[in-house]
């Protein structure tokens, strides 16, 4: 483990079962990996973003790193920790560290509880109560530009954007090492997203905070990840440095990605990678290189042979025929 | 023609903080066979204008002036129920968010599409040929099959392609579309436009298309409105507005969308301040509070100025180009 | 809340007539001067006068006091019953809900059993093992209502389970006594107390009718069904007891009945608030 990391994932797996001994019986699959063998490493204080559409894998892979999803094979090493195998109580003191934001800014605040308890919650919960919770709450609401009256406000009375101010709050209260954002831009307006990811970057350089963002928006990844990672059907396909991938994406499936947003400019004459239809079934993986049923390039021997991770650059990734290199 | 015209149309909602305008002197026109944007944040009023065209405002909502006018004819605010019932489904078509807005869970889709046509006089076997080409048109593999399957059998994207088929398959003269893409992952949601674009062009149809999303409205619309906190302040084509928006929240919004960025940013652009309370309107022009070029000129309510061609702003300062502001 | 409840006319009449029912039984020492077991053979059978307001029954009692203390354990065990049905029907429900999916089944597998007995046998079976008395009384309530309400609150555990701020509490290390406490079940009581304040009136039905049937209290203490009983058994010398017995039952449920109604509807969420 080298010194700058700190969080090591090796070849991760997280399966779900579905479907009972009925379908067991009958011969069909009852199993999904949701996330199939996934590795990589962040580093002290930078930024890694998880890029995916719906169903490649991670908010699972998020949610595998807290421990809130039990992971079937594979490491999580946490600042010299293994994590996978931890029980609950053995995860607390890993969870002051490393909290972790969800996607609905409103629906992950709890209904009842006003912003001051949902503030002082995390010292509670780790016995630290004894601390002045009053200070501590007023000083979290200034860190995220919250007036202090917000203290007596309850979740429904916030906005998308003050919910998720105060879930930054909420998440920075233990002075975390790593922050896991699912989604943190999902639901805000455009002109909001920015405060959000102003704040984000902020607290970076101010705490030195290490982020992990899980995001399909690529846009905003590219404000704020050093680097990133591309996952489809619960696998890596590209990940590297996210300049580096922006304006020279190897994986078909990146470049994909990175020409399907719509931009802002009637004008622009689309150069667009269409992909055909939806994505294949967890259940019903395609074989060989699972992306070959949709690849714009995909020659015969991508349908019988799954490629092995290769390193080009500073990248890694899993395709038999690379682009741009 | 004119398809739907919208004539200073203001809505009102009976709350218990007060009497809250939610829309005010909203006026812009969907000409036949073009697709025309409204670009909003929340709060600003888009909702409530769907249902008012819908005639579906809640029970303490009500038009308090203006006029809806319906390919040149009815009035569709001052329309009775039945009247209103009818033109629903018929001639004004809808697609929402979220497609199981449409998609009854315990029917299955031929039979769902097979009600649609019950005015048609059709026989089964026809309603069932309809469905069928209709599927096909929206780009769902193996249609014949998918008669016999129910919505959960589908995946998101799917199922919006088949509210858009069950929207569409009476041939509508408006299809209201509101955020349909913005639940759909960026491959599925440029898939979508793409559909709706050619379907358009096929069945001849408007499209009133709804979204905060400024690219998919740059892409998929010839005309757009911008609108905040219940007015429209800004309309043009899309091209006036995106190349040369002249009202400042225009012009702010346009710098905060991520998407214009090519690189990164040391700090993303915002917009300061907040909504403002519908229930206590600030005097004069709406967006004064949090603009950086109000002056006491601003607090009289600024005219629709015309900035050429069909593109107007109501802004008492629509001077500074769009260049200027995003530099 | 409460002008909301008196601007129902049933809310208000089953407002009062609760509050006459508690008041009274309250204050029945002030109300009466008589004691509610005391025997006099000579006043047999007498008619509501001035000096019985309710008349007397077989033994000479007088009526009014015997209902007014009956009151008072008519509202004890509906209340104290219902009580502890709720608590034990919380806890039970969310540990159902929260719980690993085995215990949940086994869980189910008993409320269902429980559910499926007749109340009256059940009265029976638990007489017989513990003797009639208030105790039986009770645990006939327990049996009869915490399957339903555990049930009712297994479910909505089960919804809020997958709730993302209980995510979001699970993954800042909250032991799942303070995520069932402080996460799922506030915001799930409230339903169930309407339920409760409906139940009440079944559970004065269920005492009086054990007692009715000699399974309850027992005599001298003036259980509604006590009375009730004797009413019956004396009827052709004097029908007061009978009305005596029977009024403030019908009196009692009447009021929790229409009380629970107007709270339900109150809290309903689909019924838009008109200005």
């Amino acid at each position: 483990m080298s010194a700058g990391s700190l969080l090591e994932v090796n070849d991760l797996r997280v399966s779900f079962r579905v479907g009972g001994l009925s379908a067991r019986l009958a011969g069909r699959a009852t199993e999904i990996e949701a996330v199939s063998g996934v590795s990589f490493s962040l580093d002290r204080g930078s930024t890694f973003a998880l890029v995916g559409e719906s169903g490649s894998g991670k908010t699972t892979l998020a949610r595998a790193l807290n421990g809130l999803q039990p992971a079937v094979a594979g490491s999580i090493r946490f600042d010299g920790q293994e994590l996978r195998g931890l029980s609950n109580a053995g995860m607390k003191p890993v969870r002051q560290r490393m909290p972790m934001m969800f996607q609905d800014p409103v629906g992950s605040l709890s209904p009842r509880l006003s912003v001051r308890s949902l503030l002082t919650e995390p010292f509670a919960i780790h016995g630290l109560s004894n601390r002045d919770l009053d200070t501590e709450v007023r000083r979290l609401l200034a860190l995220v530009g919250l007036p202090r009256d917000f203290a007596e406000r309850y979740p429904h009375q916030l906005s998308g954007g003050q919910a998720r101010r105060v879930g930054v709050a909420r998440a920075i209260a233990l002075d975390p090492v790593l922050v896991i954002a699912d989604e943190p831009t999902a639901g805000l307006d455009v002109s909001v997203q920015g405060e959000v990811l102003n704040l984000l970057n902020d607290l970076r350089d101010r705490m030195g905070l290490s982020m992990l963002i899980i995001t399909h928006n690529l846009h905003v990844v590219r404000q704020i990840a050093d680097r990133m990672a591309v996952m489809y059907l619960g696998r890596f396909v590209e990940q590297g440095e996210t300049e580096a991938i922006f304006t020279k994406p190897r994986h078909p499936y990146t470049a994909a990605l990175l020409s399907a947003n719509p931009e802002p400019d009637p004008d622009k004459v689309h150069q667009r990678i269409s992909l055909p239809a939806d994505v294949p079934s967890l259940l019903a993986r395609p074989k060989g290189c699972e992306f070959h049923t949709r690849c714009p390039q995909a020659q015969p021997r991508c349908s019988t042979e799954a490629p092995l991770p290769v390193v080009v650059g500073d990248s890694r990734l899993t395709c038999h025929f690379p682009l741009n290199t | 023609m004119t398809v739907l015209d919208v004539r200073n149309l203001s809505v009102d909602f009976q709350t218990e903080g007060g009497r809250l305008e939610a829309l005010k002197q909203v006026s812009f026109t969907v000409p036949a066979n073009r697709s025309v944007g409204v670009v909003g944040e929340s709060g600003c009023g888009k909702s409530t204008l769907i249902n008012a065209v819908l005639g579906l405002l809640a029970d303490n909502g009500e038009i308090t002036s203006g006029e809806i006018v319906f390919e040149g004819g009815k009035d569709l605010a001052r329309l009775d129920a039945d009247s209103m019932r009818a033109l629903r489904g018929q001639r004004i078509a809808t697609v929402f968010q979220d497609p199981m807005g449409a998609l009854n869970p315990v029917l299955s889709v031929g039979r769902q599409m097979r009600d649609i046509q019950y005015r048609s006089g059709l026989s089964k076997r026809d309603k069932d040929a309809r469905s069928v080409a209709m599927l096909r048109k929206v780009r769902i593999p193996d249609p014949e099959s998918r008669l016999a399957q129910f919505p959960h059998e589908f995946s998101g994207g799917m199922k919006q392609r088949i509210a858009i088929a069950m929207a569409l398959m009476m041939e509508p003269a408006l299809l209201i579309a509101d955020e349909p893409t913005t639940a759909l992952d960026a491959t599925l949601e440029v898939a979508t436009i793409e559909l709706l674009k050619d379907l358009q062009r096929d069945i001849g149809c408007s499209v009133l298309f709804i979204s905060h999303h400024l690219g998919v409205i740059a892409e998929l619309c010839d005309e757009m409105i911008v609108m905040y906190a219940g007015e429209v302040v800004e309309s043009g084509t899309t091209r006036e507005i995106f190349h040369d928006a002249r009202h400042p929240y225009t012009q702010r919004l346009l710098a905060c969308d991520p998407a214009r960025l090519s690189h990164r940013v040391p700090r993303l652009p915002t917009i300061a301040g907040t909504l403002p309370d519908l229930r206590h309107r600030p005097p004069g022009c709406v967006f004064q509070p949090r603009c950086d070029r109000a002056d006491t000129q601003c607090l009289t309510v600024p005219p629709r100025a015309s900035l050429g061609g069909s593109h107007s702003a109501r802004c008492w300062h629509a001077e500074v180009p769009l260049a200027e502001v995003t530099a | 809340m409460l002008r909301g409840i008196l601007r129902e006319p049933l809310g208000a009449l089953g407002l009062t007539l609760v509050a006459v029912v508690v008041l009274s039984a309250i204050f029945a020492g002030v109300l009466t001067s008589y004691a509610p077991s005391k025997i006099s053979p000579t006043e047999r059978f007498a008619s509501p006068s001035l000096l019985h307001l309710l008349g007397t029954d077989h033994l000479g009692r007088d009526l009014f006091t015997r209902v007014l203390y009956g009151g008072r354990i008519a509202l004890m065990i509906a209340l104290g019953a219902t009580l502890a049905s709720l608590v034990v029907g919380v806890v039970l429900g969310l540990i159902a809900g929260y719980g690993p999916r085995w215990l949940d089944n086994i869980m189910l597998l008993v409320f269902d059993a429980v559910k499926s007995f007749p109340t009256v046998m059940l009265a029976l079976t638990l007489v017989t093992l513990f003797g009639p008395s208030l105790y039986a009384v009770v645990l006939v309530v327990m049996l009869v209502n915490v399957p339903g309400y555990a049930r009712i609150i297994r479910t909505q555990t089960l919804v809020l389970k997958s709730a993302e701020h209980v995510m979001a509490a699970r993954s800042m290390g909250a032991s799942a006594t303070r995520i069932l406490g402080i996460h799922i079940l506030p915001n799930i009581i409230g339903p169930i107390l309407i339920l409760v304040s409906m139940d009440v009136p079944v559970v004065v039905a269920i005492e009086a009718g054990m007692s009715f049937l000699g399974l309850g209290v027992r005599p001298p203490t003036p259980s509604w069904g006590a009375i009730l009983n004797d009413g019956f058994a004396n009827i052709r010398d004097s029908y007061w007891i009978v009305i005596a017995g029977g009024l403030p039952i019908v009196l009692t449920t009447l009021g929790f009945t229409f009380l629970g109604e107007t709270l339900r509807d109150l809290f309903d969420p689909r019924l838009k608030r008109r200005s």
